[in-house]
């Protein structure tokens, strides 16, 4: 019960933000159509797939989902810097109404987020299959990266520094380590290797393979996405239960 | 009967003790007032009696229920203030009070009967609809009084609730406060001397972490030999008369 009222109370205080909106959903829509434009202005006998939409899709659904980061980590910012966190502290919610009180509604706009970006796709030129419903779910599974960063930064940082952690070096780091912007086999090399580390670029093969139907290396990638999102809430939960227990708040 | 007692209860940060060995009873229905300088220990007390931070030392029963061993039970009972106005900016002042009523419990129909009713009793009829953000600071102080009575606590902790405001909208929500006086037990942080005068049943002064002076504002002028309240504080408080 309080978690769903919290849940519905963050989900409005974000969608009412007229630039939440702009960057949850309709940023990934203009990136598409940008994107789509610059891969039609390339000549075939340049052979370079990059922007194609086979793989522009899954990048830019993964790539919208980096926003929850920034939504998440500016809402508990404010709440804390505002005190309202702090009159939630002497209510009897417990450490997991605020936990998924914060995550449920990240995912249903990951969720709602991946939907619009992939359907589009789907107008673009993206194969319309059931694969595309699994890819929208798999989206919101990979987003939990984020989210939890989110918590983390949220939890343990101003909300400017936020705007500066989540929203600029985050969306970028992702990026360009994801593959979206830029053909990560031909650059290889120690660029290659350090991708193949980091959990982005294992995010946008997670949503490609499913849109593929290749379940063995959605397992793959998943496995990598979901390892570095258990250690990011692990780190989150710590730090949002010592700001309950109120001894660093 | 007592609602609050309070038994060398102690904050120690490293080396720094922000509170140092505090010993209070404040009884049920009592407006108790606490004063002191920045950095006296009076938000610290309120922190560790709201159950927000744990003592280092010493323990406080609020309503039978020990801060250190029951902190969820005395949630349930208390609500609090806080020194900003602590409101959900994007959302309006009916559905503030309503989340405030759902989280204690409320269910939906209880919670917008709830969130009527005080939103009449604090004059917020006219702005239910109005978010947050757009109202004044005294209406945002007001809304913020307002979701923590929601609930009806039997302990309320206002840190600061006037700071900031006009003197008009100190005034209006002076008389909201001494509405509740003999019904909830009010703990009262403020800088505003006046403010203790009108509205307080005892008063208690601290200085460095430790509550140096106790009683009413006539006992406390007496005891300085003072005319007022702010004479009597500043001698109490350690500084120039």
């Amino acid at each position: 019960m309080r978690i769903i009222l919290f849940a519905k109370r963050n989900i409005k205080e974000i969608l009412r933000d007229p630039i939440n909106l702009f960057f949850g959903l309709g940023f990934p829509l203009i990136l598409l159509a940008l994107l789509s434009v610059i891969n039609a202005a390339i000549p075939p006998e340049a052979n370079n797939p990059m922007f194609a939409i086979e793989n522009l899709a899954p990048g830019l659904a993964m790539f919208g989902t980096v926003f929850m980061a920034l939504f998440a980590g500016m809402l508990i910012a404010k709440d804390r810097t505002s005190s309202f966190l702090m009159r939630l502290f002497t209510s009897p919610m417990t450490a997991l109404d605020f936990l998924l009180g914060y995550t449920l509604p990240m995912l249903i706009m990951a969720l709602g987020q991946a939907a619009i970006t992939l359907l589009a796709s789907g107008i673009a030129g993206l194969e319309i299959t059931v694969n595309i419903l699994l890819a929208v779910v798999v989206t919101m599974l990979t987003s939990l990266l984020f989210v939890g960063a989110g918590l983390l930064c949220g939890s343990l940082m101003g909300d400017k520094a936020v705007g500066g952690m989540c929203g600029a070096l985050l969306t970028n780091v992702a990026g360009w380590l994801s593959g979206v912007f830029i053909p990560l086999d031909l650059i290889g090399g120690a660029f290659k290797t350090t991708t193949d580390v980091l959990p982005f670029y294992h995010s946008v093969q997670a949503i490609r393979a499913t849109l593929d139907g290749n379940s063995g290396d959605i397992i793959s990638h998943l496995a990598v996405v979901m390892g570095y999102t258990v250690v990011i809430f692990v780190l989150a939960v710590i730090a949002f239960q010592s700001k309950i227990s109120g001894d660093k708040a | 009967m007592s609602a609050i007692t309070i038994t060398n209860l102690t904050k120690k940060y490293r080396e720094v003790t922000a509170v140092n060995n505090l010993s209070l009873t404040i009884e049920q229905g009592e407006l108790f007032s606490l004063l002191g300088v920045n950095g006296a220990g009076k938000t610290t007390t309120i922190k560790m009696l709201s159950c927000l931070i744990k003592p280092t030392d010493g323990d406080a029963v609020l309503l039978g229920n020990s801060v250190k061993e029951h902190p969820q039970a005395i949630k349930e009972k208390i609500n609090i203030s806080p020194q900003e106005t602590a409101v959900a900016a994007n959302l309006s002042v009916a559905e503030n009070l309503e989340l405030t009523a759902g989280i204690y419990g409320q269910d939906s129909k209880s919670a917008k009967k709830s969130a009527d009713e005080i939103a009449s009793q604090f004059g917020l009829d006219g702005v239910r609809k109005k978010k947050a953000k757009q109202l004044s600071g005294g209406m945002q102080r007001r809304l913020s009084i307002a979701m923590a009575l929601i609930s009806t606590p039997q302990i309320l902790f206002l840190d600061e609730p006037t700071l900031g405001l006009d003197v008009l909208a100190r005034r209006e929500l002076w008389a909201s406060i001494k509405a509740l006086k003999g019904k909830v037990t009010i703990i009262l942080t403020t800088h505003y001397l006046e403010e203790v005068e009108v509205l307080s049943d005892r008063v208690g002064i601290m200085v460095n972490g430790k509550l140096t002076a106790i009683g009413t504002v006539a006992e406390l002028t007496e005891q300085t030999g003072t005319s007022n309240l702010e004479d009597a504080f500043v001698l109490l408080a350690g500084g120039v008369a």
